[in-house]
């Protein structure tokens, strides 16, 4: 009887205004929990220093209670200076390349029959959703220097270049260069598909007219198409600079030492290293660099969704 | 008037050859009977055969298997949770600092989340005691929470562009809110809702970084183990896993292709019947 009076009274509870309340507040509470309070850690431990104890940090007993050097070492230390440019450099001109061949891609997607154009699209989202571990190892395989492809590659070179310029083999593995050449393979589909999204909505008639009015296919492109894809280009631009910028895996494969990016630096300071402050205060440096693109990036999809609401 | 478009149809040509090339080259030399993995020695199938008969893979492959069953359907109710909150509740305490915790996992370079993560659980470990050790439910925690923002912004752009009006009809035909989201709203949104948990179990099933930092001894994924075989180098064994994993998925995403186009062609006709009718 009283477990009926209680059921009612929570079924009550439930039907007024508590299913509202439960499903705002069980997922907040699961991202405040795992995202949140690991995001105020990492924030707390850079202000920290390393130290013998478990876990291997410490902070300044006495005012102001917190160390200042890893972020000092940031400007000072060439190894971190160097991965922070090399790190926007790569993503820089991955971003650049993505697009100069994204957009064609792209813009070709919107001009084949419906048919192919499903077609098409399955086969851009396919190495999107295929593991991108072994994207990255497809080409470990193409770049070796006894592969076909290398072979080949070198075989051009040798007819093209002089003599005294012959080669064996075309280093490519563990190089900068086959770092930007995977994460530009990789990322590709995350530029092609909004650029897509947003080429496919751009009204056809615009074109028609332009070219009505005597318009050349370039000035079309160059006056009608390309200001309008702007958007596209921007919500690409990002999807693939911000997780460029903060790649880990490429590197590590098929990069080299010299050139480190800043997430093998977070990574190798927390593993080998052992330093938890400075992995820390480099994670936090990593987000600083992107602070920018994220806060546009956060803004440009706010703006898309609430035309999509309005539309 | 009905351009060529040549060289735009030449540069998609040349871009499927950039994206297919690698990958088929690389199950070709599965079939590879050279231990070099990148010498053709003539066909084989015999690295397929020794990979059914590898334990570790196979195990690798069912923990894989779980983390993702579990973490996506986690992420899928949280994450539709988020969905429609964001969605349909206009005005609670704190909506911008949610929807800024739901945009930011997006965005968050995987490293600072994975490392991040790991100071969590091992701090935690060390104050409260839980978790005593890494594995399957840490890894399952930091795949829920970086995928369940995924399936949060499928269900929120599918609630938006949901006619809001049969909601409304619903409550003026005296259903209370909940009823409303059970018979109403759930039914309409379901295909987003499958279409999350879909990319949420994809997106846990192939993920390196984030596991690599939260997984402990004992409990290897299958990206974990290939991650740690990878680095070694290149070798006919994991070509052929590769290529299985690339088939299956290849398969997966066709069916689903298919499936999308035929759900999406019936909805156009249903709508065109609907109009049809009331004239």
């Amino acid at each position: 009887m009283n477990e009926l009076a209680h059921s009612s009274a929570l079924s009550r509870w439930f039907n007024g205004n508590g299913w509202r309340q439960v499903i705002i507040a069980t997922p907040y509470l699961w991202l405040f929990v795992f995202f949140f309070i690991p995001f105020l850690i990492i924030v707390w431990i850079s202000l920290g220093k390393t130290a013998p104890t478990s876990p291997p940090f410490a902070f300044k007993p006495e005012f102001p209670w917190i160390y200042l050097e890893g972020y000092g070492r940031l400007f000072t230390d060439t190894l971190y200076v160097r991965a922070y440019f090399v790190s926007v450099y790569n993503a820089f001109i991955a971003t650049f390349f993505c697009l100069l061949i994204g957009y064609p891609m792209a813009l070709g997607l919107t001009r084949v029959s419906r048919s192919w154009r499903s077609f098409l699209l399955i086969l851009v989202i396919l190495p999107f959703w295929t593991s991108f571990l072994l994207r990255v190892y497809a080409w470990m395989g193409l770049m070796g220097s006894n592969s076909w492809f290398n072979k080949g590659l070198t075989g051009i070179w040798n007819t093209v270049a002089p003599q005294s310029w012959e080669l064996t083999s075309i280093p490519m593995m563990n190089s900068n260069f086959a770092v930007i050449l995977v994460m530009v393979y990789t990322y590709l589909p995350f530029m092609i598909l909004p650029l897509y999204a947003n080429l496919e909505k751009l009204d056809n008639s615009l074109n028609e007219a332009a070219m009505d009015l005597g318009s050349r296919p370039s000035q079309v492109f160059r006056d009608v198409t390309l200001p309008l894809s702007v958007p596209g280009i921007i919500a690409g631009g990002l999807l693939v600079f911000i997780p460029a910028s903060g790649e880990l895996v490429i590197p590590s494969l098929v990069g080299n030492a010299y050139d480190p990016m800043i997430g093998r630096v977070i990574s190798d300071e927390f593993s080998s290293a052992r330093d938890w402050p400075m992995a820390a205060t480099v994670a936090v440096a990593l987000l600083l660099l992107l602070v920018v693109p994220m806060m546009a990036y956060t803004h440009f999809e706010a703006k898309a969704q609430a035309g999509r609401e309005n539309g | 008037m009905q351009q060529k478009h040549y060289f735009l149809k030449t540069c998609l040509f040349a871009g499927f050859a950039f994206f297919y090339i690698p990958i088929l080259s690389m199950i070709v030399f599965s079939f590879n009977k050279s231990r070099l993995a990148t010498v053709w020695g003539g066909f084989s199938t015999e690295w397929y055969w020794k990979l059914f008969a590898n334990k570790q893979v196979i195990n690798a492959a069912i923990l894989s298997l779980e983390i993702a069953l579990v973490s996506a359907t986690i992420a899928t109710i949280l994450g539709t949770m988020a969905g429609i909150a964001l969605a349909r509740f206009r005005r609670f305490r704190g909506r911008t600092v949610f929807s800024g915790f739901v945009t930011a996992p997006l965005i968050m370079p995987e490293v600072i989340t994975g490392i991040s993560m790991l100071m969590l659980f091992i701090l935690m470990g060390q104050y409260i005691g839980w978790p005593g050790k890494r594995g399957f439910t840490t890894v399952t925690i930091a795949h829920i929470t970086f995928s369940l923002t995924f399936v949060t912004t499928i269900v929120q752009s599918r609630l938006s562009s949901m006619d809001i009006s049969i909601e409304e009809a619903a409550m003026d035909l005296g259903s209370k809110p909940w009823q409303v989201l059970k018979d109403v709203t759930l039914p309409i949104i379901a295909p987003a809702i499958m279409s999350g948990w879909l990319l949420a179990f994809t997106i846990s099933l192939d993920d390196v970084v984030i596991t690599n930092f939260t997984t402990g001894p004992g409990a290897t994924t299958l990206p974990i183990l290939i991650w740690s075989k990878v680095k070694l180098g290149v070798t006919p064994d994991i070509n052929a896993l590769a290529s299985i994993v690339i088939v299956i998925v290849g398969i997966c995403v066709g069916i689903a292709g298919i499936l999308m186009n035929r759900a999406e062609k019936r909805r156009e006709r249903d709508i065109h019947l609907a109009t049809a009718a009331n004239e």
